[in-house]
């Protein structure tokens, strides 16, 4: 019987009326206002607006939230929580803290951490920490091969016995096909999707940011698009071959799109994510060599932005997902070329893809917030709903109120946010996790 | 002028001004003592973190004949080679209270960042695979004092574009002067999208009739470890600058040092089209005129340098 793949810490049932709120959950088909009334962390009952008054003596919060948004809380299958031997950047306290300010209720952690969750007693640890320190539920990732050096696989079997939500070696692909194959071979018995971080480490080689006109300009190494999209054909046709289930991870080029689309198109058994950088951003925004643009895959050019949003919105594209990478200050405070990579984004993600994607008209409201927990299917775990008898998962935000990103700090322990002093649209006030409140903005939903 | 990070930061005007007074400085070359006192009791520290003698000396020269006092630090043998962060040296070094400092490195934009942490007056000697500002104005002095100005001539830059900063800044420079640049090489070797920067590109010298100044970048050996070139032979066949494919009205420039018989042939490298000791000799009066520039940006009379402005850290 294999242990259940989302782990969270203690926490206080919900007992709570949220009136009159926008409720929007387009798989419910929900969307206008409504009262929402939280027992005992479960959705007790949803009434027209102003209809569940009788209840608010029954309650110990009454939250009044008209003109607000009540969605169904997000969930990122890509985030790095740096737990264990990282807790310099992150650890699972800080990292689910800013997940839940960024309206999450679940995140799936990735293995690459030190030691690597490549073995069932790492796993099983991290678990238990998680158990303790989790502010809202983490599902854990392990390896595919052994120490992610791509040649000997994992016990996958008895890491997913031990809970593991998937199989990933992110950071690194594996470049054996022949290795792959075999993983794919194995999924068979084990299950658990396979998530891949897609590129020729041959094609891509030192470059520390996407190949074309800046990088020429700049004299830095670039990282080809299609670094990433050979082996998104490669191993979408080893998936096909073996009938596995296979998730793209951090899509960022429009070969890689048009991989996807055609790999779907043939029946393969293939998902893929997207992250708020860069469906925001481009390799323009690399041009000052400012280290929180650094991250693998590199920013691309406006080409690559508009098939990763037409992706998004055609479904190509199954989900949004942050990549969620925290590193410590003196890390990123160094040249372009020796910073690590990757930027900070739970706490973003919502406000960065509704104010540059939602508001301009470019993605409607609803396709942003299934994107933002259509994750959660992809991983087998369950899609938060906002229904009777479902477990409260949910988030309120305010659309209309703007705020600057890292002004008044980060929940995360790092501060290496791509939108740093952006001025977004968007905050989250109050997140319920698993039926808990797991965040809320004191000075909007005072406890 | 603060510091001098890169060509984009400068104009026509700038490079005009820089060169001017670079010309104004050869005089000093020539006397028994080469000194002036513009920068009496200024200290430049060179900070290069990759192996240099040429840049490097050229730098100490330029300074010591402006009279101001020059510490080297490199990299090995000191505590970056014990783990310190850029940053931490640099704020380190800020102790020494340095007016200048030239820094080189690996990594493109180092320079730039470095100039965030110190009061002082950067010069950039050149960052990784980005910027060689200095070696592109001598090189601009260089023209202007052999061919009368840059204006309209046709530049062709020949070699490993990719990995040379020397190319980015000098097809940059070159154009603010009114040249018209092409750059030419080995298609692995030309990165892709340079077009940008506003030159041509070709992959053959077929057309290298066409220029007026052949400028060849060194082309080093372990290139064709990583497969950018089949051969060293074979790029030589190819691309290499020689007495069949250099006319004799066309001026040959290279920012040495020359690998002889590699993309020069040896009689090119001795021939009178030839201006790289020239290119050498530039280097000092440019620099000086560069640490003039940075120290003294707003002299009142000639070698009387203003105080620099006051920055915080």
């Amino acid at each position: 019987m294999a242990a259940p793949p989302l782990v969270h810490g203690p926490s206080t049932p919900a007992d709570l009326l949220i009136r009159e709120a926008h409720v929007l959950d387009p798989r419910a088909g929900l969307d206008g206002p409504a009262d929402v009334l939280i027992r005992d962390g479960a959705i007790a009952e949803i009434g027209a607006p102003g209809a569940l008054e009788g209840a608010r003596n029954g309650v110990a919060e009454t939250v009044e939230a008209a003109g607000r948004h009540l969605f169904p809380a997000f969930v990122d299958p890509h985030v790095h929580l740096r737990t264990p031997g990282q807790e310099h950047k992150e650890d699972l306290e800080t990292g689910t803290r800013a997940a839940a300010a960024g309206g999450f209720c679940a995140v799936i952690a990735m293995p690459n951490t030190d030691p690597i969750v490549d073995s069932a007693p790492i796993l099983r640890s991290l678990r238990d920490a998680a158990a303790r320190d989790a502010r809202i539920p983490v599902g854990f990732t392990a390896a595919i091969t052994r120490g992610l050096h791509g040649s000997e696989l994992t016990e996958m079997a008895e890491l997913r016995e031990e809970g593991a939500a998937a199989f990933t070696d992110d950071g690194r692909p594996v470049a054996s096909a022949g290795i792959f194959r075999k993983a794919l071979q194995y999924q068979r018995l084990c299950g658990g999707v396979l998530a891949l971080h897609e590129e020729d480490p041959t094609l891509s080689g030192k470059g520390a940011m996407h190949e074309g006109t800046i990088s020429a300009q700049l004299g830095v190494a670039g990282i080809p698009s299609i670094s990433e999209a050979v082996m998104i054909a490669r191993d979408a046709m080893l998936a096909g071959y073996e009938d596995g289930r296979i998730h793209i991870q951090h899509l960022s080029a429009i070969e890689s799109v048009q991989a996807i689309a055609d790999a779907k198109e043939r029946g393969v058994r293939i998902t893929g994510e997207a992250s708020p950088h860069h469906l925001c951003l481009t390799h323009e925004a690399v041009r000052t060599l400012d280290t929180r643009m650094k991250m693998n895959p590199p920013l691309r050019e406006e080409r690559d932005r508009q098939a990763l949003i037409d992706g998004l919105r055609s479904g190509v594209i199954d989900c949004i997902a942050t990549d969620h990478a925290p590193h410590a200050r003196d890390e990123k405070e160094v040249p372009f070329e020796q910073a690590p990579m990757g930027t900070t984004g739970l706490e973003t993600s919502f406000a960065a893809v509704y104010t540059e994607l939602v508001r301009p008209g470019i993605l409607s409201l609803d396709l942003v917030v299934r994107r933002l927990s259509d994750g959660a299917a992809l991983f087998d775990l369950p899609t938060p709903r906002i229904a009777p008898g479902e477990p409260a998962n949910l988030t309120l935000v305010d659309l209309e109120r703007t705020w600057v990103v890292g002004d008044g700090g980060y929940a995360s322990r790092s501060a290496n946010c791509c939108f740093d002093g952006r001025t977004l649209h968007g905050k989250v006030l109050l997140t319920v996790a698993a039926g808990a409140v797991a965040f809320r903005a004191h000075s909007e939903v005072p406890a | 002028m603060r510091h001098l990070l890169s060509i984009t930061d400068l104009d026509r005007s700038d490079i005009e001004r820089i060169c001017d007074r670079a010309r104004s400085f050869e005089e000093v070359s020539h006397r028994e003592i080469k000194k002036v006192p513009a920068l009496r009791g200024r200290t430049v520290l060179n900070l290069f973190y990759e192996a240099s003698t040429r840049t490097r000396s050229s730098f100490e020269l330029a300074a010591k004949r402006l009279s101001a006092d020059v510490v080297n630090f490199s990299a090995s043998g000191s505590s970056v080679e014990k783990g310190e962060s850029l940053k931490d040296t640099v704020l380190t070094l800020n102790a020494h209270k340095p007016d200048a400092i030239v820094i080189r490195t690996p990594w493109a934009g180092a320079a730039e960042l470095v100039s965030t942490w110190t009061p002082a007056a950067i010069v950039n000697a050149g960052d990784g695979k980005h910027e060689h500002p200095t070696q592109a104005l001598l090189d601009v002095h260089t023209l202007r004092e052999r061919l009368g100005g840059v204006d309209g001539l046709n530049i062709w830059i020949v070699g490993d574009v990719l990995h040379s900063r020397v190319a980015r800044s000098n097809i940059m420079a070159f154009q603010k002067m009114g040249a018209k640049v092409t750059v030419a090489g080995p298609p692995m070797l030309i990165p892709r999208g340079i077009e940008a920067l506003g030159c041509e590109v070709r992959f053959t010298l077929d057309d290298l009739p066409e220029a007026d100044v052949v400028y060849a970048l060194r082309m080093q050996n372990e290139r064709m470890n990583d497969s950018f070139v089949p051969s060293i032979r074979e790029y030589a066949r190819w691309y290499q600058v020689n007495g069949r494919r250099l006319g004799p009205e066309q001026v040959l420039m290279h920012p040495g040092p020359v690998n002889r018989g590699v993309e020069l042939s040896a009689e090119v490298v001795d021939s009178p089209q030839a201006v790289i000791t020239a290119q050498v000799a530039a280097g000092i009066v440019v620099r000086m005129a560069v640490l003039y520039e940075v120290l003294a940006h707003t002299p009142t009379e000639a070698g009387q340098p203003s105080a620099p402005a006051k920055v915080t850290a």
